[in-house]
């Protein structure tokens, strides 16, 4: 669905986006993270035919970019980082506006849908000056969303939100990827990144990692399995360390930590093991790092290039 | 064709929701039409005027043809309210141009906007002509009521034919049109590089300046505003707007006003 071929923006000497290389698959829902400044918002401009790429090139929908702009603007929804709604305007002319613009067939059935969708429908004829932050980025996402595009960018789509309203705001994302639509959303919140994100690339000028929050774990930190056994002996590192397939071991409070591949296949070799050698295995349980983990590792080693075959 | 009416039908929407808009809008025309109508009012009452027909700039008595003194004052004193009747046409345009762009620059609608398949063209022409047509209408408004006051004055024909003489009617239909589209373009410009409204208003009336200039030197007698003069003015602007215009549409750049608008 979206297909980027090297794509650069430089704003004077400064490079906002290098070298951008990936795929992005229909009905994916993708999450760009990465720091202010890290090129997403740049990045969600050049694929919604905002701006123009210094050097390289996108397929956005079918259409390329830089030959097809307009085509591009028809066939993509945008959630600018601001909602950037007319305050004085209510909010059914908000939206009917920009179903105009869009050429939709029918405004007023296609407004009512999105307003009602989103809980404005009684509110429709205020003036949207008068709205909540929650309300009015909702209005937002309902204006992206008015003219049913393939592609939808959202940017920072829960920032500023109150914990409801984010949470509407994520269901409503969530009812999305029923629809078989491709999302793009560029986040600060590693929680609702891992919760609603196929795939994510962690973009920091350029690209550093890409791929699904799971496998984004394993990749930066291995997999970690924490054997709690009572009375903890030296030997018993040693008889972990002993199988081939074991990374590392180490003890932890009284616990041994082993990092190691495929656990749900090696785990039972190992409690054997440790059973075989005295020690009373009380449970098992994987050590889970957080995406905000993964991040902050990727952001202080940030000259890590993603795997070749990542980029795909 | 319904893109353009769209954004003129937001543009009015939002823009006559803002009260000094709205002030300007109806202020300046009912002042146009009602000071001169006053003006013509205290003259036609007045028994002398021997001494002020001496203020009258000879090449203006030239005009006067077969009229009296008084109606030849008063000629003289409704021309020299043509220049309001010029400003109308620039200061309403500025007004609502320079809201209308910078407010989307202050509000950040500007860029779901330039999302939209919207072209430039369609986005510029729809805002130009929110601007330009009020301030055409108003002129010409505020013109009708000049000319329908002082026919129920009952001033002498004379000053009505004046009234209705090429040099008012191509300063009113020609000139204050073209005006407003040089109001507009300057606002265009002017609202590309400004970040406050008040500010891309003030510096956009920078445009008053030449039509001020005119109105003193006929004042002083420096120049007669006749139908010729008139003519030349808008065979000036017809060139002035053009260029104005170019510019103000290479000035409007998608990416920089997205990157560099703060």
């Amino acid at each position: 669905m979206i297909s980027i071929e090297g794509l650069t923006k430089q704003f004077d000497e400064t490079t906002a986006v290098d070298n951008l290389e990936l795929e992005i698959h229909p009905g994916e829902v993708f999450g760009f993270l990465g720091p202010n400044g890290a090129g997403k918002t740049t990045t969600l401009r050049m694929l919604s035919a905002l701006i123009n790429p210094s050097s390289g090139t996108a397929h956005v929908a079918g259409y390329r970019l830089g030959e097809d702009d307009q085509a591009i603007r028809r066939n993509v929804g945008i959630l600018t980082e601001a909602p950037g709604l007319y305050d004085r305007l209510s909010a059914e002319r908000n939206l009917a506006f920009f179903a105009y613009l869009y050429d939709v067939a029918d405004v007023e059935g296609r407004v009512e849908r999105y307003l009602k969708l989103l809980g404005l429908w009684e509110r429709r004829l205020e003036p949207v000056g008068t709205f909540s932050r929650g309300m009015r980025q909702k209005l937002a996402i309902a204006r992206a969303m008015l003219h049913e595009p393939p592609v939808l960018f959202l940017d920072e789509p829960t920032t500023g939100l109150d914990p409801e309203a984010s949470r509407l705001v994520r269901e409503f994302i969530e009812g999305l990827r029923g629809e078989g639509r491709t999302i793009i959303l560029n986040t600060h919140n590693l929680d609702e990144a891992d919760r609603l994100c196929d795939r994510i690339g962690v973009l920091n000028t350029e690209l550093l990692a890409l791929d699904t929050p799971a496998a984004l774990r394993r990749e930066v930190f291995g997999r970690k399995v924490v054997f709690h056994v009572a009375e903890l002996r030296p030997e018993y590192e040693a008889t972990v360390a002993d199988f081939s397939f074991v990374e590392a071991v180490e003890s932890v409070d009284g616990r041994l930590v082993v990092t190691l591949d495929d656990p749900e296949e090696r785990n039972p070799a190992l409690v054997a093991a440790l059973v075989n050698a005295g020690a009373q295995v009380q449970f098992v349980g994987e050590i889970r790092k957080s995406l905000e983990d993964v991040y902050l590792h990727l952001m202080d080693n940030g000259d890590a290039a993603p795997e070749p075959g990542d980029a795909t | 064709m319904n893109r353009l009416y769209q954004i003129i039908r937001k543009e009015w929407s939002e823009v006559f929701r803002n009260r000094f808009v709205l002030l300007t809008v109806a202020f300046l025309p009912l002042m146009a039409a009602l000071l001169p109508l006053g003006i013509l009012y205290f003259i036609g009452s007045s028994t002398d005027i021997t001494n002020d027909l001496d203020d009258i700039p000879t090449s203006f008595m030239a005009l006067c043809n077969d009229l009296t003194g008084q109606e030849c004052m008063q000629y003289f004193l409704i021309s020299q309210f043509i220049v309001l009747f010029m400003i109308i046409p620039l200061a309403i345009p500025i007004t609502i141009a320079s809201y209308s762009i910078i407010g989307e620059k202050t509000t950040r609608t500007l860029e779901p906007l330039l999302a939209t398949p919207i072209t430039t063209a369609e986005l510029l022409g729809g805002k130009s002509a929110a601007a330009v047509i009020p301030g055409v209408v108003a002129t010409w408004l505020a013109y009708l009521i000049l000319v329908i006051g002082t026919a129920l004055m009952g001033v002498g024909s004379g000053v009505m034919d004046s009234l209705l003489d090429p040099f008012w009617l191509i300063a009113i239909f020609v000139v204050g049109p073209l005006l407003a589209l040089t109001g507009v373009s300057v606002a265009v410009m002017v609202s590309s590089r400004a970040t406050d409204p008040r500010t891309a208003e003030q510096t956009s009336m920078l445009v008053f300046l030449p039509v001020l200039l005119i109105f003193f030197a006929q004042m002083a007698g420096f120049i007669l505003i006749d139908a010729r003069l008139v003519l030349l003015i808008a065979l000036a602007l017809l060139v002035i707007d053009a260029i104005l215009l170019t510019a103000a549409v290479r000035l409007f750049q998608r990416e920089n006003i997205l990157t560099r608008w703060k």
